[in-house]
């Protein structure tokens, strides 16, 4: 650890479904202003961790907390008051909305006006459409999506929707951004423009950024710090040399001489 | 030599959120709306009375369409909560209440009527949800035909016509340029709900709750307000319906209803205001146009009307199922081809 203080704090968290634990009193923090990264092998427990932050899931126990409020019990809708957004593993996008809309509802707590001001149209809502609009178009700009601002979400290529994910989340400003594997599926030059972006969000924007991601290159070039799930245990926690040649982190990727069944 | 722009460019982002962007926009629907205000001087009482219908349809598949095809709420309802509105507004009217304010109270009746009626929402979706609101349909339906003592139940309720400081809408003619006015702003209504905050959220909970409720969205609160506002609309299209006809009873209000508008936003397009319009428009005429195909066969082959009017309903069916086959996005999509091809004419590429 740096020393700097944590944005996010997790505390012995545990998550059972009917007897099967998926986390079990997993305790870890993102540091102010870090890349942070959770990896570990298939159904250790990443997405979990991710859903419990964002408020789909309810810890079975323990408590999570984010610059010192406590999140647990909070429901999802009202977490991006917090300043927490995410992205999702499999493609989450409104596909019925256009790139532009996207963004917008990706707003929508940002906007203040209520159902009697939609339905007018007039003053506020105008003013606040037009100028909320202003910062989202800076978000496209910068994500390089304006030739698709109008087009229907759901007709883009599946690397420009991962992009339109990411731009959704980003649009709400949050302080900490939770990404679900956001370089699954992509190619390499997909993948290195992804990892730019997320570096840029990170240098120039102080977005704190928690990555879920299976593509270790990535994940050791970029992150300040790594955390390795294992069987919803945390297995090791450091920097990426560290944790890279931890052997306990070695020998869950790739199994030890001893079989499957050693004391894990 | 002056140069003319080959298309739309805008300056300001206020611009390109506006409803009619463009100079031709603006006189086409000038142009519609005398025509529309004319209309009822250049056709006999009957076409008014189809005219009249037809707007008052509108409003109910406008405002379902904002609950299904918008929020993704699907609501086999939909024909009671425009009974509630009927029977609430022309209580209220005899009541001795004003018709503005009986036509607003029917439409708050059933806003929270319909209000109640969404709250499994929370937990139901789709095809489960779809059977609980059909249970909203057949509660209404015998609370309409056993509260007899407000509902007149099977014998019926009458209303006067409605009247304004003063002034009696009581022809076809009269009554069409009030209904005109309510569906305008209706329609008008739904269409700022659908460009700004609201509207995009209940697309959001149709295309996605998840991710809607991690930007953001109270889903439950969002729900409830998709099925306020779509009953509100649903009760003032009722009210229009209960001074217009002038006498209501339980059968009017029944499934068939729900199903017709439910016809209405599949035909039209599913999540289009325009859409929702079109479709409107083309059920209610339908049977119109049936019968004036059996009238103008009659002089050929007089045996072929006894076929053809039992087949009503089967042509119904027919025409539902024919669009689901061939334009499952409605009439909302051929009307957007359309314009497209006319804007490219004649140079189509």
């Amino acid at each position: 650890m740096n020393g700097s203080s944590p944005l996010l704090d997790v505390q012995e968290v545990s998550l059972t479904f009917k007897n099967v634990a998926a986390l079990s009193r997993v305790t870890c923090r993102v540091d102010k202003g870090s890349i942070t990264s959770l990896i570990g092998p298939n159904g250790a427990g990443k997405t979990s961790m991710l859903n419990c932050i964002s408020g789909r899931y309810t810890p079975t126990k323990g408590k999570i907390s984010m610059d010192g409020r406590e999140l647990t019990g909070v429901p999802a809708h009202k977490r991006t008051g917090f300043g927490l957004a995410r992205t999702f593993q499999n493609i989450a996008l409104f596909r019925g909305l256009s790139v532009l809309d996207n963004l917008m509802v990706g707003r929508h707590s940002r906007l203040g006006y209520g159902l009697l001001a939609s339905i007018l149209y007039l003053g506020k809502a105008r003013r606040e459409e037009t100028r909320h609009r202003r910062r989202v178009e800076e978000i496209i700009d910068f994500l390089n999506l304006s030739p698709y601002r109008h087009t229907i979400a759901g007709h883009l290529p599946y690397g420009v929707q991962k992009k339109v994910e990411l731009g959704r989340a980003l649009a709400a400003e949050p302080q900490l951004l939770l990404l679900d594997e956001p370089m699954a599926g992509m190619n390499l030059e997909e993948t290195e423009d992804m990892a730019r972006s997320i570096l840029d969000i990170n240098e120039e924007w102080g977005v704190t950024v928690f990555l879920v991601e299976h593509d270790m290159g990535v994940v050791m070039d970029i992150s300040d710090h790594v955390i390795v799930l294992d069987f919803g245990r945390v297995l090791a926690s450091g920097t990426p040399q560290a944790v890279q040649t931890n052997p306990k982190v070695v020998s869950a990727y790739l199994g030890d001489e001893d079989g499957l069944y050693k004391g894990r | 030599m002056s140069m003319h722009k080959c298309g739309l460019f805008y300056t300001t982002y206020a611009a390109e959120d506006g409803l009619f962007r463009s100079r031709f926009q603006k006189l086409c629907l000038g142009l519609f709306l005398a025509a529309m205000l004319a209309l009822p001087q250049l056709v006999d009482s009957y076409a008014v009375s189809i005219l009249n219908l037809i707007l008052i349809a509108v409003i109910g598949a406008v405002s379902l369409n904002l609950l299904t095809g918008m929020c993704g709420q699907m609501s086999l309802g939909h024909g009671a909560f425009v009974g509630v509105g009927a029977y609430g507004a022309a209580i209220l009217s005899n009541a001795g209440a004003p018709f503005v304010a009986a036509l607003l109270g029917g439409g708050a009746i059933s806003a929270m009527v319909g209000m109640v009626f969404g709250i499994p929402s929370l937990r139901l979706k789709g095809i489960y949800l779809a059977i609980s609101t059909l249970a909203a349909q057949l509660i209404l339906e015998y609370v309409f035909l056993h509260a007899s003592s407000l509902t007149g139940g099977a014998n019926g309720l009458p209303v006067d016509p409605p009247q304004i400081l003063g002034f009696a809408f009581d022809t076809d003619a009269r009554i069409f340029y009030l209904i005109l006015a309510v569906t305008a702003l209706c329609v008008l209504a739904v269409t700022n709900v659908s460009r700004t905050r609201h509207g995009r959220a209940f697309v959001a909970i149709r295309d996605y709750h998840q991710s809607a409720e991690n930007v953001g969205v109270n889903l439950f609160a969002y729900k409830l307000q998709a099925f306020g506002l779509s009953s509100f609309l649903a009760g003032v299209a009722g009210g229009l319906w209960s001074h217009y006809t002038m006498y209501i009873t339980p059968e009017q209000f029944s499934m068939g209803l729900s199903i017709s508008y439910l016809a209405m936003i599949i035909i039209g397009g599913m999540g289009s205001v325009i859409g929702s319009i079109f479709g409107a428009a083309f059920i209610t005429l339908l049977p119109e146009m049936l019968n004036l195909l059996i009238s103008s066969l009659g002089g050929i082959a007089p045996d072929l009307s006894a076929v053809i009017v039992p087949m009503k309903e089967g042509v119904f069916g027919l025409m539902l199922v024919l669009f689901l086959i061939f334009e499952p996005e409605g009439l909302a999509r051929k009307w957007r081809l359309t314009k497209a091809y006319w804007k490219l004419y004649p140079f189509a590429y």
